[in-house]
């Protein structure tokens, strides 16, 4: 029974044999995205998880050529590679970047910024699992409100990250730069896709993808997919795309699925009162009606 | 093509390069010890859809003879495969030690 | 051959041309910016093929070459002061994965205070880093490095990064006459970079990876190792340059009238002439004076210090560096390497030069005074007051 979007990828498999935990959303999307780009996509990752369970001499886990950056480096070290290989004759091969929320928008955006400003001809994929997961759960830039880490314990007086998100696919999107997208592993198709698409654009792509961590979440291992779908269909996430100026939205949930339930199956939610989920939901809707009036829903 | 299981020997100081650089996709651990449940295809059910493939972060299903087959010495028993199957084709046993 | 009249940056930068590094990335700051602005002239009339790269700092600067180095390319940058310190991890990084990158540093003070002069305090707060240190006194030597340093730096037993430093303004921005090789003689002396080091379709790599404790000290000996190869390479790169250019450079250090020497003064970079030129007015007083500068910090020449200062009486080193609550960190090096050797002799730490000031002709002969009569353990040059600058470190 032909399954369309797996005869679209390698049968080979690039990352295998991790020490991810098990259930890691952000292996899979890792995963994913190689099957697309093939044998010769050239992985950069930084300092963080993905680079800490496939890169223990020697036990190195990556079939393609993959190499570890600095934490702040993803996007300056891909730019070398990218004007390297192009200066010692090379065309096909695809530089792509793998780095978490943490070295994408806080410690990385520098550098990312930087190569989006060249229009350097890589693709940056940024696995979102929403604090720095690698050193023990820490809130980073892309730690959603409310949600409790190690860094924004939640008590009595503080319920929690007490900051929303930052805006990563718009930021990348002001650059003016030629292809981004948000993503989710929960819709592996439609992330699957634009990893495609990004690979025949030339100039910087920045693709967004939510990657649940279960450790960090506090669900179990086999609720990543679900939890990730679900993310979308609360609309506390969205399937996005920003090419020639214009946003378009990929998915439109028509009614959205229920927000409290969403953020009570994690550990990381369950201390959020009314008020707090009020919050989260009023939030949810301003973002969306700024979509309505922003994007082209195709 | 995969990043595949070696001899498992230890690296002697002539064994180790002069640089970080080295053969990709040298494996010389499992990860079948982390599993505390083991996903087990029904093959009377299975129809080769493919869904279990495409969703494992571990890579470890592939398809052979139109069946999902699950290399044991790299599952780390997640389950996703189990729930994202719509046919009920992988059900999962407690991992005996 | 041609002759021209060029800073200390355009000698530099006439170097990195004839080298021919594919790939360039680098970010300005004072003083290193002319070298950045010649290199990217050169790019845009054609002379020179590199993929220049705009970077957005001294790191990103760094973590590009090493990408670029890491394809295969042989890469270039260029720093200074607040840029070296800024990419600093990254330094470590560039020697750890043997990825031979050439760096240019215009050696400049550090802050704070804020200043862009002169002093050695940026690239000597880095002699671990694992970077080959070399020091260059004038243009036509920086011009002459930029071509030997890459061939240092990728030779298979060093595979090591080199850091050349040159001194900010003094060198940097001053002019001299300089003679610059034809390109079929420098292509003669530097063939292309070939490594296994790299990405490789054919046979793919990981690269960077981690290495537990049950390795990580085999890859730290193994860089300790390149580095002290480097010695022998150097020597062997000087030999082949002074065949095909004329110009024999004299190793790790630079010794000068010191077999005969009583009192010695140890030195690094441009301020060595005027070190020379004092030396030679005390020979005339008939004190017999030498001096001795070093060209390496980094692999540090220990046994070439100890032979040249062993028969002296007392020797000074004058540095334009403090390690706060010690001492000159050049002092140190020397003090350890005549320690070893078993080698007894008085010394002194005269600090010069710190955010620029300037160190005359008289401030050098105070100190071959000072090492003649003995004084503190280190001195701060231009310091008065009760104290008179001394302090024991």
């Amino acid at each position: 029974m032909a399954n369309p979007t797996a005869e679209k990828l390698s049968r080979d498999e690039y990352f295998y044999g991790h020490k991810a935990c098990a259930g890691c959303g952000g292996a899979l999307a890792v995963r994913a995205a190689l099957k697309v780009l093939g044998q010769n996509a050239v992985s950069v990752l930084p300092a963080g998880c993905m680079s800490a369970v496939g890169f223990n001499f020697p036990q190195l886990c990556f079939s393609n050529n993959s190499i570890i950056s600095t934490f702040a480096g993803t996007a300056s070290m891909l730019t070398g590679i990218e004007a390297g290989l192009r200066a010692k004759g090379y065309s096909d091969f695809t530089a792509v970047g793998f780095a978490g929320d943490g070295g994408t928008a806080d410690i990385g955006i520098q550098a990312l910024s930087g190569a989006i400003d060249r229009n350097d001809n890589i693709i940056y994929i940024c696995y979102d699992n929403e604090a720095y997961m690698n050193t023990g759960i820490q809130k980073s830039g892309l730690t959603p409100f409310g949600a409790r880490t190690t860094t924004t314990p939640a008590g009595a007086n503080i319920h929690g990250n007490l900051r929303p998100k930052k805006n990563m696919f718009e930021i990348a999107a002001a650059h003016d730069i030629p292809y981004a997208a948000t993503a989710s592993v929960g819709y592996l198709t439609d992330f699957i896709r634009k990893v495609e698409k990004a690979s025949q654009i030339k100039g910087t792509k920045y693709i967004h993808v939510i990657a649940p961590c279960p450790t960090g979440w506090g669900i179990q291992p086999d609720e990543t997919v679900e939890i990730a779908k679900e993310v979308v269909d609360c609309g506390l996430w969205y399937l996005a795309e920003y090419e020639n100026g214009e946003f378009t939205l990929n998915h439109r949930p028509k009614d959205f699925s229920s927000v409290e339930a969403y953020l009570k199956k994690q550990g990381r939610f369950r201390h959020l009162d009314l008020d707090d989920i009020k919050t989260v939901i009023a939030s949810r809707d301003k973002k969306w009606e700024f979509i309505g009036k922003n994007f082209t829903y195709r | 093509m995969k990043p595949y299981l070696r001899e498992k020997k230890a690296f002697s100081f002539a064994d180790v390069p002069e640089n970080t650089s080295f053969e990709a996709g040298y494996l010389v651990t499992v990860n079948s010890g982390w599993r505390s449940i083991r996903p087990v295809i029904d093959t009377g059910r299975c129809v080769g859809c493919e869904q279990c493939y495409l969703y494992c972060p571990d890579g470890v299903i592939s398809i052979q003879n139109g069946k999902a087959v699950i290399d044991y010495d790299f599952c780390k028993g997640c389950g996703i495969c189990a729930k994202i199957c719509r046919l009920g084709a992988i059900g999962t046993e407690a991992e005996h030690k | 051959m041609s002759k021209r009249f060029l800073s200390g940056n355009e000698a530099f930068a006439e170097g990195i041309r004839l080298a021919k590094p594919d790939v360039i990335s680098a970010y300005p700051i004072t003083p290193q910016t002319i070298v950045v602005e010649r290199l990217s002239e050169m790019v845009e009339d054609g002379s020179l093929r590199s993929e220049f790269i705009h970077v957005e700092s001294e790191h990103s600067a760094l973590s590009c070459a090493i990408g670029a180095s890491a394809a295969g390319a042989r890469a270039f940058t260029a720093t200074s002061s607040q840029g070296l310190l800024y990419m600093a991890e990254c330094l470590y990084y560039a020697s750890g994965g043997r990825f031979p990158i050439v760096m240019m540093n215009a050696d400049r003070s550090t802050a704070l205070p804020w200043n862009i002069y002169g002093d050695q305090r940026d690239s000597l707060s880095q002699l671990d880093s694992g970077w080959i240190q070399v020091y260059a006194e004038n243009a036509q030597e920086a011009l002459d490095l930029a071509l030997m340093s890459w061939k240092i730096a990728e030779d298979k037993r060093v595979s090591t990064p080199v850091m050349v430093n040159l001194d900010g303004f003094v060198l940097t921005h001053t002019y001299e006459t300089v003679e610059i090789p034809e390109q079929a003689q420098a292509d003669r002396f530097l063939p292309p970079y070939v490594t296994e080091n790299r990405i490789d379709f054919a046979d793919p790599k990981n690269l960077a990876f981690s290495a537990g404790p049950d390795t990580n000290y085999i890859f730290k000996y193994k860089a300790h190792t390149g580095m002290l190869a480097a010695k022998q390479v150097v020597s062997e790169t000087e030999s082949a340059f002074a065949e095909l250019f004329g110009r024999q450079y004299s190793g790790l250090l630079d010794s000068y009238r010191t077999e005969d020497a009583d009192y010695i003064l140890v030195t690094l970079g441009s301020i060595a002439g005027l070190c020379r030129e004092a030396a030679d007015r005390l020979r005339e007083q008939g004190i017999r004076a030498g001096v001795v500068r070093i060209r390496y910090m980094r692999p540090f020449p220990n046994d070439e210090i100890a032979a040249a200062l062993k028969h002296a009486k007392a020797f000074g080193v004058l540095e334009k560096d403090i390690s706060f609550g010690n001492e000159g960190t050049v002092y140190t090096n020397v003090n350890s390497a005549l320690q070893k050797a078993g080698v007894q002799l008085p010394g002194y730490d005269f600090i010069g030069g710190l955010g620029g000031r300037n160190i005359s002709a008289g401030d050098i002969a105070q100190i071959f005074a000072d090492i003649q009569s003995g004084t503190e353990h280190v001195t701060f040059i231009g310091i008065g007051g009760d104290g008179n600058g001394k302090s024991n470190g």
